[in-house]
């Protein structure tokens, strides 16, 4: 076993020593990066991913892979689907963002109708870097690409005619998952689509995806979940992208607030305006990660568990 | 919407039977029978098909608490920090069957709480204005109030049942001038509001009933649930010319004057108690409009239905709960409120019919308000026909003074042994003696009413009060008083006998027998109930 450890730091290390042309070569500082290839990122073309064929493979992964893999991982509870009761015809659904699990647990939590007639905003630069990656996020999980490191109308102008279409779209408007277990200030992309094509949006807060595949690692470790829908908010008169996003981003952090106590204490929190925020505590980095697990720091140890003396 | 051709919901209506008409579905339990009427004399009522449900719920909720009735503020500003708050809401008995998720008691809850959760208010009980009822399991509250509220207040015992027989627990507020005591939960009378969250499902429902009964006990409710008023109300379901409610009028306003301040919440649904679409949809159908599918499906369930065991069919209709849907909400002062509400219920159920018959027909389902997950034994069979849907009619009775009453129903000699344990003493020891409702008034009541362990399995288990099933009785007064002879098809002839009633094989057999009463050829009216539907009989 020490061995075979050692061969392949060694390999790794000659790998990295040996560089281009085995490795391709990084961009030099103060060179403009050469054009992406056509047909990559924002410009990759899914609309294939939408037709029949293609939503007959997604369903069938999406019930008959994810939903198992996610009954073994997650463990998901699902709560307040009944909020969306009210609503009829498509709908936005912005959630925060932890891991990669979170796709898979919310595609497979949505409740039927807007499960499969469904998108998902992915990060163009991302997902959406190569062919066969692109390909794998829309067939998959019905990626659509969505530019989050500049500003652009392709992205915004595909959703709103998708919306139109009927199709339900999940976004996660903290842009990226989170680097330290704390979520991140919500952007304005689901506000502002929500203003421009009058559709709700549904508050999702997801529980738990970050101690199974937090950012950075890659093997998933087993916990359990808790995904709660909440009420769906519409842009008031005359509200602009920024102020609903803030309330939206009020709106999930008082769904985590339900979690992590009852739904009563959370109401009552948040109209005093003291739900305990989504971003985190405002000090130094330790603490924060000090503060994040709280009362659940017991939970990570693993083997022995020493009793309560 | 059931007529499969997308109009508006067609009302209520009176079919003359000729010989062209098809058989008609009679519920006979947890089962049903297909039975032809004499045609040239014989009539079927036919309930309206569903109001359409309201769009937004919710928002509909919001702006009935925001919009109060008659002399009421808006709830906001009722609510403030430091206050005492109480919410009471409909128990088990309502809807019925139990309706989906959400049920309407936890959206207006929810709306409720939201406000008073924004005006900072702590001090919160929601309490299951029960009345003698037997306690709702955890289950049962968690799906009336939803699991976000349950999960909020019942772990700290915050949400609970009301309990009638809790010395501590209740209070007499005062005497209404017909000498009638008013008790009333010593906590919501202590409160600095109560708000009301009832579901009105027939026009007896709401009003000051929904406080003054609700969250009452013995010494109140024995004033008005008693043979004298059951007897003088005509009907029950008719508030104007009801002796039950006037009981309950005067009793809102002792609790009115005693400084009692109830906000009420009162909602209405449409009858959609089998659903458009599903197993059950085609009870809903008018017979000739059943499709093949549907026909086969009857034919099938049918057959299924006739091989089960009855516990089986029981766990079966059990689990069925209705899609109804809110079609009014009202908020604010009782009375003013109450009056849209019984408006908006007549507006789904009333059905006008001329005339009275000589024998009304009715098939009983498998349900009524004292057997959700639970059994119907044979004084609720009582209770239901006689006492319901006897009672589901404005002017006059359906049928005729000195008429017969048909039911088909089962009623075997069975009884939910957890729920019902004074039913099964009545049962066997009150109505071996009489089923003459006065006299059992006289001789049993106080006896069963202060039993120490009827009580006991009251507070402490899931069982109905021991007065309870006299009350039962005591509902069917009125008809009992009205018609000459009530006969069962199908029942379990004992316990047919041992109500007092006559026990027939076939409807053909009862008809007969009826002939015996009414002479020959006499006109016949089939109520066919549920969906729910009332008589305006003029």
């Amino acid at each position: 076993m020490g061995a075979l450890i050692l061969r392949v730091a060694k390999t790794r290390a000659l790998l990295g020593r040996t560089g281009f042309p085995w490795r391709s070569a990084a961009v030099p500082n103060g060179v403009e990066p050469p054009p992406p290839p056509a047909r990559l990122r924002a410009d990759y073309p899914t609309d294939w991913a939408r037709r029949y064929p293609a939503r007959v493979v997604r369903a069938a992964l999406v019930e008959t892979v994810m939903k198992p893999v996610m009954w073994v991982v997650a463990s998901p509870t699902r709560r307040g689907t009944d909020r969306l009761n009210c609503i009829d015809g498509p709908v936005i659904f912005a959630a925060n963002h932890h891991s990669h699990a979170d796709t898979p647990l919310l595609l497979t939590s949505i409740p039927d109708p807007w499960r499969h007639r469904l998108v998902v905003g992915a990060a163009a630069d991302y997902f959406f870097a190569t062919r066969i990656g692109g390909a794998v996020a829309a067939l998959a999980i019905g990626a659509i690409p969505i530019e989050r490191t500049r500003v652009g109308r392709k992205s915004a102008d595909l959703t709103r005619q998708l919306i139109g279409d009927g199709w339900s779209l999940l976004i996660f408007p903290e842009g990226g998952r989170s680097p330290d277990g704390w979520g991140q200030p919500f952007r304005g992309g689901a506000a502002y689509l929500a203003i421009r094509c009058g559709v709700p949006v549904v508050p999702v807060h997801i529980d738990g995806t970050g101690r199974i595949l937090r950012k950075g690692r890659l093997l998933p470790r087993p916990s359990r979940t808790t995904i709660t829908f909440g009420d769906p908010l519409l842009p008031t008169e005359g509200e602009h992208a920024r102020r609903f996003a803030a309330r939206l981003e009020a709106a999930v952090a008082s769904l985590a607030d339900e979690t992590a106590t009852d739904w009563w204490n959370a109401r009552q929190r948040a109209h005093a305006g003291t739900s305990p925020g989504l971003t985190g505590p405002d000090i130094g980095a330790w603490r924060r990660i000090w503060a994040l697990d709280g009362g659940n720091r017991r939970d990570r140890r693993r083997g022995h568990n020493w009793p309560d003396l | 919407m059931s007529n499969g051709r997308h109009l508006a919901p067609r009302p209520g209506f009176v079919l003359d039977v000729d010989r062209n008409s098809p058989p008609i579905v009679f519920h006979h339990g947890e089962g049903f029978r297909l039975e032809k009427l004499p045609p040239g004399r014989s009539r079927v009522i036919y309930p309206a098909e569903p109001l359409e449900g309201l769009a937004d719920p919710d928002g509909a909720i919001r702006h009935a608490l925001d919009n109060p009735l008659g002399e009421s503020e808006p709830l906001r500003a009722l609510l403030f920090s430091g206050m005492k708050l109480t919410i009471a809401f409909d128990d088990i008995s309502l809807p019925l069957p139990p309706m989906r998720r959400p049920d309407i008691r936890q959206r207006v809850i929810e709306a409720v709480l939201d406000l008073a959760a924004e005006a900072g208010v702590d001090d919160v009980h929601l309490i299951a204005a029960l009345a003698i009822h037997r306690r709702m399991t955890p289950d049962e509250l968690r799906h009336a109030v939803g699991d976000r509220v349950y999960d909020a207040f019942a772990p700290d015992g915050r949400l609970y049942n009301h309990d009638a027989e809790d010395p501590d627990g209740m209070v007499v507020l005062g005497e209404t001038p017909h000498g009638e005591d008013v008790q009333f939960s010593r906590r919501a009378a202590e409160s600095d509001l109560v708000v009301y969250v009832n579901i009105n499902l027939v026009a007896m429902d709401g009003g000051h009933k929904s406080t003054a009964t609700g969250l009452s006990g013995y010494k109140g409710l024995r004033h008005h649930h008693n043979v004298h008023t059951m007897s003088n109300s005509r009907s029950f379901m008719d508030q104007e010319n009801s002796a039950l409610h006037a009981s309950n009028w005067r009793m809102g306003k002792v609790l009115k004057d005693a400084g009692v301040k109830i906000f009420q919440i009162e909602t209405t649904v449409n009858n959609d108690t089998f659903g458009r679409t599903g197993p059950m949809a085609l009870l809903q159908k008018r017979e000739w409009e059943w499709s093949t599918r549907d026909r086969m499906q009857f034919l099938a369930m049918k057959a299924g239905l006739d091989l089960m065991p009855s516990a089986a069919k029981r766990k079966a209709f059990s689990s069925w709960q209705a899609p109804y849907a809110l079609t009014s909400v009202q908020a604010g002062e009782i009375e003013a409120v109450h009056e849209v509400t019984t408006a908006n219920v007549y507006k789904q159920q009333l059905v006008a019919v001329e005339g009275q018959t000589d024998i009304l027909t009715m098939g009983l389902p498998y349900i009524c308000p004292y057997n959700v997950n639970s059994i119907m034994n044979p004084i609720l069979v009582m209770c239901l026909g006689l006492g319901y849907f006897f009672n589901l009619y404005r002017g006059r009775p359906l049928v005729r003074e000195g008429g017969v009453l048909i039911l088909s129903h089962p009623t075997p000699w069975e009884f939910h042994p957890v729920h019902h344990p004074s039913y099964i003493d009545f049962f066997e020891q009150v109505l071996a003696d009489t089923t003459d409702p006065a006299e059992i008034e006289r001789k049993y009541e106080k006896q069963f009413a202060e039993d120490e362990w009827y009580i006991h399995l009251y507070r402490n288990s899931y069982a109905y009060h021991g007065v309870h099933p006299f009350y039962m009785w005591y509902w069917g007064a009125h008809a009992l008083d009205h018609v000459a002879r009530v006969i069962v098809v199908g029942g379990n002839t004992p316990a047919v006998r041992r109500l007092g009633f006559q026990p027939a094989s076939t409807l053909a057999d009862a008809l007969e027998m009826a002939g015996d009463v009414v002479g020959p050829q006499p006109t016949i009216t089939h109520i066919k109930n549920p969906p729910l539907l009332m008589a305006d009989v003029t």
